[in-house]
């Protein structure tokens, strides 16, 4: 691979340890798919939940924070994603305090590195949305196809170690989705049913996901008729992307790079109708009406200040089961302009906890089921339900609304 | 005699260990339990079996980027498989097996390995130039 005088010192280790450490990820990764360089970022979002870096990862960190300033401060705005324990609230969950301290451990050393802890995984709802053509190195799926397929933008899924290489040189490898020929389309769906709530969207993108089935798959949609809003591209991408590993989608008329299908060379592959059946055999597999619930989650993507608008909404004047808890995950900002808007106090009179900078399947969802007993889950989110089934729940699909509806019944409505 | 499959160029140093295969995908958050070293995803082709130390090999990687992180922490408890060998990788997964030092190849030139590998068999992986050697092909 071709390396800029820069990276070439970065290298040589000229630059500290921690730069050498991130060239020599770079170049590994970038042989593996043949990138011939690497190309410049504007950005960097990194994905580093205590549970998935375990020990080993947050040593890995703090050894970086140990190095001298200018050997260990990332170049560009570096944020990061959701953390996996909500400081103010983890007791109750039953998260340890084990689990806390390695959250506080690795938080310390991400500051020393000049990383913004915004914990969040609607960065391009709340902090600053990439521009059309605006080479990113961000984490989280949910991101990276949001970003991707609305925004325009250019990102590959960066697992953390990788966003913090592309913190700490400025680069990330150019192959991918950084690649014009990469983000044409390979499949061609067409959609005769219009998603109407969040849950629908989730539900088309699920099953696109799925059938495309691969990192390396491009869909194109036909056939919606309106405009989605950002929450609803929101679930349409988390679900398509947590189904099938896919970075990037089209919509003809909607998504930036595709006016129309010849936009993206999709005119000569053959249409694969997603049918009203395919829509509900998918929902089928996540249906249990009438069993008692658990617990309610809606997180994954953690929720932006109109979402919990209309969770609020749905709360006002009524009570949740007492045996049935109800959680919502949402960014630290927007949790400041949820409570001033009285979305917070009615999501609590209701008997429902919100958390800050996390997201549920994020926060050792394993150990918090079996500290509280819970493995009837019922979520919103097609993401989160994907997720889950590997963690020990029985997870559930519902919308917003009879999620809310089940939390007072105390079963699935 | 043994048997030699070309692939992409890959990740990590040389291994030789035990097959596991399956016609199923792969991501380390949503398939396993790692403490227990085994795949708990109930709808999982491998659900029950473990993975420590064995030569994985399956479709592609599915699901999120949390396995970039969790490659590395697998391997640093040693409760982790020995190699990865995949029909196509994903990033995530290059990410996460070039941080861990994780053995990792795909693109197999001759076609789905994981028919071309069956569980059992002895394999050694050479990721540098992009050659696995079955060394008691059932089917040579």
């Amino acid at each position: 691979m071709k390396l800029a005088p820069e990276a070439e010192a970065m290298l040589a280790g000229e630059m500290g340890a921690a730069r050498k450490w991130a060239v020599e990820h770079q170049l590994q990764v970038g042989r593996m798919f043949d990138a011939r360089d690497l190309v410049e970022v504007s950005q960097a979002h990194m994905m580093a939940d205590p549970e998935s870096t375990g020990e080993a990862g947050v040593r890995l960190v703090e050894g970086f924070a140990a190095l001298p300033a200018e050997e260990r401060r990332v170049v560009i705005p570096m944020i990061t994603d959701p953390r996996g324990v909500d400081l103010d609230y983890y007791d109750p969950l039953g998260q340890t305090e084990d689990m806390a301290n390695m959250e506080r451990r690795f938080i310390a050393a991400c500051q020393s590195l000049g990383i913004t802890m915004t914990n969040t995984c609607i960065n391009y709802q709340t902090i600053m949305p990439p521009v059309r053509g605006d080479h990113v190195a961000y984490g989280d799926t949910g991101v990276v196809i949001y970003s991707n397929s609305i925004c325009g933008a250019r990102s590959n899924f960066e697992g953390g170690p990788s966003a913090l290489a592309a913190g700490l040189t400025g680069y990330t490898p150019r192959y991918g989705l950084h690649l014009d020929e990469s983000r044409r389309a390979t499949r061609r769906f067409k959609v005769n049913r219009q998603p109407r709530e969040l849950t629908d969207w989730g539900v088309l993108g699920a099953v696109i996901g799925k059938r495309a089935g691969s990192y390396w798959e491009v869909p194109v949609i036909e056939g919606i008729e309106t405009v989605p809003t950002s929450d609803q591209a929101k679930h349409l991408g988390a679900a398509m992307a947590s189904y099938g590993s896919t970075p990037l989608f089209h919509i003809v008329g909607i998504t930036p790079e595709c006016e129309t299908i010849d936009d993206v060379g999709g005119a000569g592959l053959p249409a694969e109708e997603v049918s009203k059946e395919d829509l509900n055999d998918f929902r089928g597999t996540f249906g249990a009406a009438g069993e008692k619930v658990d617990v309610v989650v809606f997180a994954a993507p953690q929720l932006s200040l109109i979402e919990m608008g209309a969770v609020a909404e749905h709360c006002r004047g009524r009570k949740r089961h007492a045996d049935t808890a109800l959680l919502v995950c949402t960014p630290a900002s927007v949790y400041v302009d949820a409570k001033s808007a009285g979305y917070v106090d009615a999501i609590e009179d209701f008997g429902g906890r919100v958390l800050q900078g996390t997201c549920f399947y994020q926060q050792f969802a394993r150990e918090i089921g079996e500290a509280n007993g819970w493995t009837r889950l019922l979520s919103n989110s097609t993401k989160i339900v994907n997720i889950l089934g590997g963690y020990g729940y029985r997870p559930a699909l519902a919308s917003m609304e009879d999620c809310i509806a089940s939390a007072e019944a105390g079963r699935i409505v | 005699m043994a048997k030699v499959l070309n692939c992409h160029v890959g990740i990590g140093p040389r291994a030789e260990g035990e097959a596991l295969v399956a016609n199923d995908n792969f991501s380390a958050r949503y398939d396993l339990d790692r403490i227990g070293g085994v795949f708990s995803r109930p709808e999982h082709a491998l659900a029950g079996q473990s993975y420590v130390d064995r030569i994985l090999v399956l479709n592609t990687a599915k699901g999120g980027v949390a396995t970039a992180w969790m490659l590395y922490e697998m391997k640093s408890r040693g409760i982790a498989p020995k190699a990865l060998l995949l029909n196509s990788a994903n990033t995530i997964l290059a990410q996460g097996a070039a941080l861990a030092d994780m053995t990792l190849c795909d693109r197999f030139d001759a076609g789905d390995v994981t028919q071309l590998i069956k569980t059992g068999d002895r394999v050694k992986v050479a990721p540098e130039v992009g050659e696995v050697t079955i060394l008691n092909p059932s089917d040579p």
